[in-house]
């Protein structure tokens, strides 16, 4: 199809000056700003910083690190084993064994509930999926293992996890489903998406 | 299980924080730096030195060895300099972690090098592929054989008339052409490694390389040409007692020479921006692509040896080698046979070689690499004609016998028309003389091709 003419935008190159065109005078000005860059100590320490000493501040709201298995108030664990993340999830990294649950709240809840954090690509559909924002990222990111297995983490890695990061990363409120409450809160909280931010 | 923080072993730790401490690795410089010297002082004083300090063969075996010495030490410096110039121009702090501000770092390159596993691939050529990281090497150190470090000097024990020492390892009546001859060797090492491993890419990047390196030993050639118009001598160390005892240094002779080298020489040792052949942002590895161990870090050392040496041929060529400043010697000239003041010009010298590894790691990290084609287009039709525009001139002031540095304004004079000539020429005309922007279509064109499209 041709395009027609009056969508099409011709830049005209920027003429060079004289300076360019002859290139070494360039060279000097390039030099300079390396040069400027170079004894520049104060930035440079600003800009760095010293990982395994020091460590960046990652914002808490949006990043994306390692899961937790969120506990509600009555320090059980929220998640209805609804295989929601798990069908959501690209990777296919979510492995849960659901049995009926002893609370009369609820149907179901994991029995085994592992995430392969090898194979996960960290994107979040887990945490977007699940309706009672059982699974969430937190801020950790420098999860390691020495062998393969440590790293497929179970239901009580996740749990714990979990008290580590409430701390700073606070369980948002789960919104409505049909599954309701998943006990222990409130009424006044119930209100859809009314608390959650992004 | 509980997610494990890692915890690095304590005595890991403990080593590492030591290795930090400047007071360990200050004292222990400071011991290494001394015990030398010591040593010297002690053969000196038993008396086993002096004879062979006297005699002019022994001289150049020991020099050999020095300079040997010196070059290997400079090279693994040269790559924790190059890192640490690199981020600061980058605004990082380079490698901090080995011993105090990572001064061990290159040691820690080394250990690695050595450890890692030596793959031959199967279907190389064995014999060349095992050669050519050696022979790259090796190459790179010849030329340092008729480089004059430091004029000539006379013991104290020495008669005060007996012939003074050179201190150099051969005093060739050729030394020019022995630079020109040795330097262009250097094309084999990366030419052999890049066929010999029987791999398109590594064999297109020797042969990139190749090209280079042949098409910038011609200005290379020409420029140094023009020196040897300029001095009417081929032993480097008469060009250098020229320029020590006028205080006319050769740059501010022939200042298009030395750019003819200058650019050359970064070509010749593969350096951006003219690093083609192994473009590490672009290419797995151009021709060393199949190296690995020791092999690969010989030819990552062989860069630096190169520029070690260009360096000091640049020096000793255009900046009066081992002179301090021009015009003026501090009681440094020819005429000063002290052992004192040999060992000043030598270290004159290799600080003057410092500043120009300095130089050449400012200018990679300052400007974009080129393209082939304009690397090319800037040999063949910039940098040739120029130079050979210039030889012509110099011959004629030889003619006139004004070449010297007596009447040093006529080669002045001559270069400064030629510059302000090739300026006034480039600002005038409408393309860039590096060629970029040229081969942009024109405007009529990309309306076609879009009327078309
Ligand atoms: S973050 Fe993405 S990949 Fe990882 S478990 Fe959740 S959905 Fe799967
Ligand atoms: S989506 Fe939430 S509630 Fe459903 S199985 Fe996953 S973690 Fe449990």
């Amino acid at each position: 199809m041709a395009i027609p003419d009056e969508d099409i935008i011709i830049i005209q190159e920027p003429e060079l000056t004289a300076s360019e065109r002859l290139f070494l005078p360039q060279i000097v000005g390039g030099l300079r700003t390396t040069l400027r860059h170079m004894f520049n100590t104060k930035r440079r320490n600003q800009v760095v910083v010293q990982y395994p000493e020091q460590k960046r501040q990652m914002r808490v709201e949006n990043y994306r690190g390692v899961h937790r298995l969120n506990k509600d108030p009555d320090g059980r664990v929220a998640c209805v084993a609804c295989f929601m993340c798990s069908t959501a999830c690209p990777a296919h990294c979510i492995h849960i064994e659901a049995g009926e649950s002893p609370w009369p709240d609820r149907e179901k809840y994991p029995v085994k509930f592992d995430i392969d954090e090898l194979r996960c690509i960290y994107c979040g559909m887990c945490e977007e999926a699940c309706p009672c924002d059982a699974i969430e990222l937190t801020p950790q990111y420098d999860v390691i293992g020495h062998t393969r297995e440590e790293m497929i983490f179970d239901k009580e890695k996740l749990l714990d996890v979990y008290e580590k990061t409430k701390d700073v990363k606070p369980r948002k409120n789960p919104p409505v489903t049909d599954y309701g409450l998943t006990g222990g809160q409130d009424k006044s909280v119930a209100k859809p998406n009314v608390e959650r931010k992004i | 299980m509980k997610p494990t923080r890692y915890q690095p072993d304590p005595l890991v730790t403990r080593i590492e924080h030591l290795l930090r401490d400047l007071r360990l690795i200050a004292p222990v410089g400071l011991i290494l730096g001394v015990l030398p010297v010591v040593l010297i002082w002690a053969l000196l004083a038993m008396g086993v030195l002096q004879p062979i300090l006297a005699s002019q063969f022994w001289f150049s075996v020991l020099l050999i060895a020095a300079i040997i010495f010196i070059i290997l030490h400079l090279c693994g410096g040269a790559t924790l300099a190059e890192r640490k110039i690199a981020s600061f121009i980058q605004d990082r702090k380079g490698p901090n972690r080995v011993g105090f501000w990572g001064v061990l770092q290159p040691l820690a390159d080394g250990i690695k090098f050595i450890l890692k596993e030596d793959i031959i691939p199967g279907n190389v050529d064995k014999p060349t592929f095992i050669l050519a990281p050696f022979l790259a090497f090796v190459i790179g150190f010849i030329t340092f054989a008729v480089i004059p470090w430091a004029g000539e000097v006379r013991w104290p024990w020495m008669a005060p008339d007996a012939e003074p020492i050179r201190t150099q390892v051969a005093s060739l009546d050729i030394g020019f052409l022995y630079i020109l001859a040795v330097s262009s060797l250097s094309v084999y090492g990366v030419v052999i490694g890049g066929w010999a491993s029987n791999n398109k890419y590594s064999f297109y990047g020797g042969m990139r390389a190749t090209a280079q390196m042949l098409s910038y030993e011609v200005p290379l050639g020409l420029g140094l040409l023009i020196i040897l118009l300029t001095s009417g001598s081929l032993r480097l160390e008469t060009i250098v007692a020229d320029q020590v005892t006028s205080g006319w240094w050769y740059i501010f002779l022939q200042p298009v020479a030395f750019l003819l080298v200058l650019v050359s020489a970064f070509a010749e040792t593969n350096r951006t921006p003219f690093d083609l052949a192994e473009a590490e942002q672009e290419l797995v590895g151009g021709y060393h692509t199949e190296y690995s161990a020791m092999k690969l870090a010989l030819f990552l050392l062989t860069e630096y040896a190169h520029m070690t040496i260009n360096g000091a041929l640049i020096m000793v060529v255009f900046f009066g080698g081992y002179a301090p400043l021009p015009w003026l010697n501090f009681g440094l000239g020819e005429e000063n046979v002290a052992w004192w003041a040999m060992l000043l010009k030598f270290a004159i010298l290799w600080g003057k070689i410092s500043l120009m590894l300095g130089f050449y790691m400012l200018i990679r990290w300052t400007i974009p690499r080129f393209r082939f084609d304009q690397l090319m287009k800037m040999a063949w039709k910039g940098l040739v004609p120029a130079g050979i525009l210039m030889v012509i001139l110099s011959a004629t002031l030889v003619v006139f016998d004004l070449h010297t540095t007596r009447t040093w304004w006529a080669p002045l004079g001559v270069n400064l028309a030629v510059i302000v000539l090739a300026l006034v020429l480039a600002g005038r005309s409408k393309t860039p003389i590096t060629g970029r922007q040229e081969n942009m279509p024109e405007l009529s064109t990309h309306r076609q091709q879009a009327a078309v499209g």
